[in-house]
Parts: structure tokens; sequence; C-alpha cells
């Protein structure tokens, strides 16, 4: 019985091994306070949006983009996991983006 | 009993793609859901400012308001990835600790949800008043489900560890409940820019 613990807890180490590379949890803390100071830009430039004029669609698509990475590479992983991940999560994106973008063009939602 | 054993640990770790089932198939979940959010804000953007009479998005939201709920979302995954890190260790006290954490801002975040949802419908919003109302409180209703689901996900979990029922790699259940949370804190962040900070067409207010 002693000997199906320790082989358990080797396996265990194969698991601990998919973990080695993530990030500590001084950089954890460092990455919220970036994702805070993003969001708090989002928030200012929302009541400065007149002053910006045309660059203010642009530049909230960039910090919210920006955040979206952050957060899918360094707290879901996929910058230190197999990359295998990452073709999943992006194929589900991609065809999600894609499809409601062809029909957001096709009902003419940006035509104005 | 030693081989016994290796079979056991084989059957756990060795798959055909060499890489944990469980995970792979969080991973091709989350990228359905994808598909489900991105149909729910499509319909959104579609039809915000198709309404022919009020409320408008103008009338009724607060940014404000709506910040902190965001700031609270984000400190929920920032303790989701401590408690994933000190599962990692074997520090199961505070692992447990940012679990219920992460769990409380959860509840934070749904109980501010719900605050909002009555302001709105006092203001004269409803799910049938118009369809900024119905694209609105779907979107967003179905956002905070996933939360909530998370929250029960999270509070089985801390039970399981006070039960001593979590498998020898406590980190791994960890990381699949917190690959869904941070999926869930993701759409948040699609949904805060596109729902709130975008204004509307200035002929629909």
């Amino acid at each position: 019985m002693a000997d199906i613990q320790i082989d358990r807890g080797e396996g265990t180490e194969e698991h601990g091994s998919a973990h080695a590379g993530h990030p500590s949890a001084r950089e954890y803390v460092r990455i919220f306070f970036i994702l805070g100071a993003i969001t708090a830009v989002e928030v200012a430039i929302y009541y400065i949006r007149d002053e910006m004029g045309g660059w203010f669609l642009p530049v909230l698509f960039f910090l919210m983009g920006s955040k979206f990475v952050i957060v899918v590479l360094w707290y879901m992983h996929l910058k230190f996991d197999d990359r295998r991940y990452s073709r999943f999560f992006i194929m589900g994106i991609a065809g999600a983006a894609t499809l409601y973008l062809v029909v957001l063009i096709s009902l003419n939602v940006f035509a104005s | 009993m030693a081989d016994v054993a290796t079979t056991v640990a084989h059957d756990e770790h060795e798959t055909t793609t060499g890489l944990p089932h469980t995970k792979l198939a969080m991973w091709l979940f989350l990228s359905s859901e994808c598909l489900l959010f991105g149909a729910l804000i499509t319909t959104y953007v579609l039809y915000r400012n198709a309404s022919v009479e009020g409320p408008f998005p103008a009338d009724v939201f607060d940014i404000g308001y709506t910040s902190v709920s965001s700031f609270v979302l984000l400190a929920s995954s920032l303790t989701m990835v401590l408690a994933l890190a000190a599962a990692q260790k074997r520090d199961f006290m505070r692992m447990r600790l940012w679990l219920l954490a992460t769990a409380m801002f959860g509840l934070t975040f749904v109980g501010g949800q719900v605050y909002e949802f009555t302001a709105f419908y006092r203001e004269g919003l409803a799910i049938n008043t118009n369809l900024f109302g119905t694209t609105f409180f779907v979107l967003t209703g179905f956002h905070g489900v996933h939360v909530t689901v998370g929250i029960l996900m999270l509070l089985s979990l801390t039970g399981m560890s006070f039960a001593d029922r979590l498998p020898d790699d406590p980190a791994f259940p960890v990381e699949m409940v917190g690959l869904y949370w941070h999926f869930v804190d993701i759409v948040w962040i699609i949904i805060f820019t596109v729902v709130y900070l975008i204004p509307t067409a200035p002929g629909a207010k």
C-alpha cells in the first residue's frame, strides 16, 4: 500500500512539472497593478472622449485587447503552457470573431 | 503491488495527446463559450441603438459604479492565481484563504450586479421595455450566471479541501477552476468596454 502512495507521489511530480515556469506570487501582484492601471486609463479616457475625437475608440479597443491578452497569457498561463492549448483557444476566439464580424458587416452595422 | 501502482499512475498521466484530457476539455469548453458570448455581445451591438423609446444606455449607466465592479472582478482574478500558487506549494491554509477571498469578490460582484439591475428596473428599464433592455439584461445576466457558477465551484473546491478530498495534485483542480474564473473575467473585460464605455450613437441618445 505504501508503494501505491509513493508512486502516486511521483505522478504528482509529473503534474507539478506541468506547472513549472508559472509566474511567482509577486509577479501575479505586479500584473494585477498593470491591469488595474489600464482599467483606470480606460475609465479616465471615457470622461475625456469628446477631447480625444477619433482616437477614443481605437485607444479604448487597444486597452481592452491589452487587458485580455495579459490575463490570457499570464493568469491563464498560455504563455507558459503547451502551445496546443493556445491553438484550441485561438480557434474559438477567431471562429467567433469572424462569424459575428461577418454578421455585423452583412447587417450594415458599420455603414454609418 | 508496484506494477499496479505504475498502471494507476500511467492511466492518470499518460494520454494519447500527452496532455491532461481534463485541461484540454476545459480549453475546448472555453473555446465554445467564446461563441456563446460572441453571439450575445453581437446581438447587443446590433440592437443597442435600435430602441424606439427609452430608457437608453446614457440614461441608466453609472460608469463610476461599474468601474468599481470591474476592479472587484480583477481583484478576484489576482486572488485566484494566488490560490493556485499556494496549491502548487501545497500550502493548503493559504490556498483555502485565497479561494474564499475569490468567492467573496465574486459574491460582491454578483451582489453589485443585482443592485444595478434593481436600480435600472426602478428607472423604468426591464428586460421587455425595449431592445436595449432585452439585449443588455440577457448579456450581463448570462455573465452573472457564469460568475455564480464559478462561485459554487470555488466553494465546492474549498469544501473538498477541508474534507481532505482533493486529489494528490491539489493544484490541478484549482487550475481548472481558475481557467474558468479567468475566462469569466476576460468576458467582463470585453463587456465593460463594449457595453458600458462605448457611447451610443448620437441619434439614440
